[in-house]
């Protein structure tokens, strides 16, 4: 318990963890303030506002088709409708029914609560990882570099319970810094709903669901940080996290992606690990190949789809963390430390 | 005296492909008793750093034994590694943090108690400066927190890998009063040091090694006498007599080497058969001198890493115990 508090001390005395989480909590103070000021709550006028230019616009639509049905038929009948500019049958051209045009439209940006604020979860765990990823190899990897890991071992000469007391404190660490951020960024969010948007329409179903997407953000970050660890522990170095994950970054994903697009591959993204961060967040995403066409029995051409799901993606987070800290573990107890 | 630390046969082989197989221990032996303080030298590369770190659970031995204070170590290193301060090579130690901080982390995990920081502070001269970050710290400052930090525990046996490394010529002094200071209040310290000066002035027995045996061991002044050349300094009365107490003494079966004013004597057992062996041809002695041997020159003797003119020595050339035409130990067997 000494090693673990004192490691939680350690942690909490770095300037780069300090500095680090700073910043994070810095750009997700800055999403929050901007979603605000670029969102506006509406009121009955402009909403009759709207629903006035969205009549006037259907009106438009009207006006302009029936110009075009005209124009259509004179053409047909002076025999100079060859050039491929109307259809065979003037009739068809016909104003969209008004219902398509949305009032919506002419109104300025608002914060619906329950429609945007799932989507929001998506930033707040991405920064949140990112920051935990850095901080968790720096964690190690500076202990690693600078020698302080062999006198914490000249101390503690229990190599695996050294590491993993380190990494829990780390991921106490984070979690403690990334549940009060979650509390804050609902709070921050509903405020901005109140004053800047909607919090009409929520239901415990939906509350559940939005708590159910945070607490996969929090293992996101979790996992990242211990990613971002077992990476630094197993290259004794710092950057041999940061550059892993550049090199799988750009070289296994921009590379992997623009080659498998090239190579006219199905549902690339299937291949590309964003897609199951994004999956894990969202539950599903659902991948679309429009060089696949399904006819449906109306004869409109719809894409093959494959569906990557959170289960799927909690399989590969899973797998992960299990080779990289195994692999960080197996190496801490047989490696020379020199 | 009972043993601190016991090595028998210790072995580590690095293997590598484009380098071949590189035995760093090869068979070592080494023994520590209480209330010593023990110097442990070696040439570059002799394999000093690698014992101390394959004794302190850093490196995973290839073959051999291993004690420390009666436990067998790896497998009792958690038992005893409260009882045991050490530092291994350069003092390292995290930039950012003050020598307070350092050491107060240290302390928390060893669970020493927390005033045991100011005093190891007070010992080592840090105190005013223990809130400065250390990377404002001077080779010699680390060296000294890093000599703080194996004391904090307040260990019965103290290992320092060159602790004098950096030490302006006051802080050698003090360390070399620490050390003894140390060792009277019943501290078993070894030294690893390339200043042999300080080696002979401060340890009570030595260890050589080189290329990863024991060449030789026992208390300083064994170690001294068993690689005594017997080489003696005459002048007599007369330097006319000179020629006339070379023959005397070359029929005596003496090695002899003539100087214009002195004559230099080899294999000399008993100085005073010399005296009365000149007195017997009416040769009156002036001077008499043993010519004492240090432990630089057993030391370069026995790794054979002395000076050659026109000669670059490879970190590697040196001395291998059991090798045709060299000296084995000066000792035989386990321990002293």
């Amino acid at each position: 318990m000494s090693l673990f508090r004192t490691e939680l001390r350690r942690l909490s005395k770095r300037r780069f963890t300090r500095y680090m989480t700073l910043l994070g909590l810095l750009v997700l103070a800055a999403v929050v303030v901007g979603v605000f000021f670029t969102n506006q709550k509406i009121d009955a006028g402009q909403l009759a506002r709207a629903e006035r230019q969205a009549d006037q616009q259907y009106q438009e639509q009207v006006r302009w088709s029936e110009q075009e049905r005209v124009a259509c038929e004179q053409a047909k009948t002076a025999g100079t409708a060859t050039d491929g500019r109307y259809p065979d049958d003037c009739s068809v051209i016909t104003p969209p029914p008004r219902e398509e045009i949305k009032a919506e439209w002419f109104l300025p940006s608002t914060f619906d609560f329950k429609e945007t604020f799932d989507e929001t979860l998506i930033p707040f765990a991405a920064i949140l990882a990112l920051v935990g990823f850095v901080i968790g190899a720096s964690f190690v990897g500076a202990e690693w570099s600078t020698g302080g890991m062999m006198n914490l071992l000249l101390w503690r000469p229990k190599r695996l319970t050294v590491l993993l007391t380190k990494l829990a404190a780390l991921l106490t660490g984070i979690l403690a810094v990334t549940l009060p951020a979650a509390v804050l960024w609902f709070a921050g969010f509903w405020a901005v709903a109140n004053f800047r948007g909607s919090t009409e329409k929520m239901t415990s179903g939906v509350w559940q669901s939005f708590a159910l997407t945070g607490v996969r953000g929090v293992v996101l970050v979790l996992v990242l940080t211990t990613i971002g660890f077992a990476l630094a522990s197993l290259g004794r170095h710092t950057a041999m996290a940061l550059g892993g994950v550049v090199a799988v970054m750009v070289v296994g994903q921009f590379g992997l992606g623009i080659l498998l697009s090239m190579a006219g591959v199905r549902f690339a993204e299937a291949w590309l690990l964003p897609t199951y961060a994004l999956a894990w967040m969202t539950k599903t995403v659902k991948l679309e190949d429009w060089n696949a066409c399904n006819a449906t029995y109306f004869g409109e051409c719809k894409p093959a789809t494959m569906d990557i799901t959170w289960q799927q993606s909690s399989v590969l987070l899973s797998v992960g963390v299990v080779v990289i800290l195994g692999a960080a573990l197996w190496a801490m107890r047989r490696r020379d430390i020199s | 005296m009972p043993a601190v630390l016991e090595i028998e046969g210790l072995r580590k082989t690095y293997k590598s492909r484009r380098r071949g197989t590189r035995n760093a221990l090869d068979g070592f032996d080494m023994r520590v008793d209480a209330g010593q303080v023990h110097g442990f030298l070696g040439p570059n590369g002799s394999g000093k750093t690698t014992t101390l770190r394959t004794l302190l659970g850093l490196i995973r031995p290839d073959g051999g034994r291993m004690a420390l204070l009666g436990h067998e170590v790896p497998d009792a290193l958690p038992t005893v590694a409260g009882q045991v301060g050490a530092i291994v090579e350069s003092p390292q130690f995290f930039p950012h943090f003050t020598a307070r901080d350092t050491l107060s982390l240290l302390a928390g995990a060893g669970e020493v108690p927390a005033v045991r920081v100011d005093e190891v502070l007070e010992l080592v001269g840090l105190r005013d400066r223990s809130g400065e970050r250390v990377k404002t710290y001077s080779l010699g400052m680390k060296q000294r927190l890093a000599v703080a930090s194996a004391l904090l525990k307040n260990p019965k046996l103290l290992i320092l890998d060159e602790p004098a490394n950096g030490l302006d010529p006051g802080g050698i002094r003090e360390m070399r009063t620490l050390m003894r200071t140390l060792a009277e209040s019943g501290m078993t310290v070894v030294l690893s040091s390339h200043i042999l000066g300080e080696i002979q002035l401060i340890c009570d027995s030595v260890t050589i090694i080189s290329l990863g045996r024991r060449v030789a061991f026992g208390p300083v002044d064994e170690v001294l006498a068993q690689h005594s050349s017997g080489a003696v300094r005459i002048r007599l009365e007369a330097v006319s007599d000179l020629p006339v107490a070379t023959e005397a003494l070359t029929q005596a079966g003496i090695r002899v080497t003539g100087h214009p004013d002195h004559l230099m004597l080899a294999g000399v057992d008993k100085p005073a058969s010399v005296t009365r062996l000149l007195a017997e041809k009416n040769l009156y002695v002036s001077e008499l001198a043993p010519i004492a041997v240090d432990l630089e020159s057993v030391f370069l003797e026995l790794t054979a890493t002395a000076p050659v003119p026109g000669q670059h020595r490879q970190v590697d050339e040196s001395m291998k115990v059991g090798g045709t035409g060299q000296p084995g130990p000066a000792g035989g067997g386990w321990g002293a």
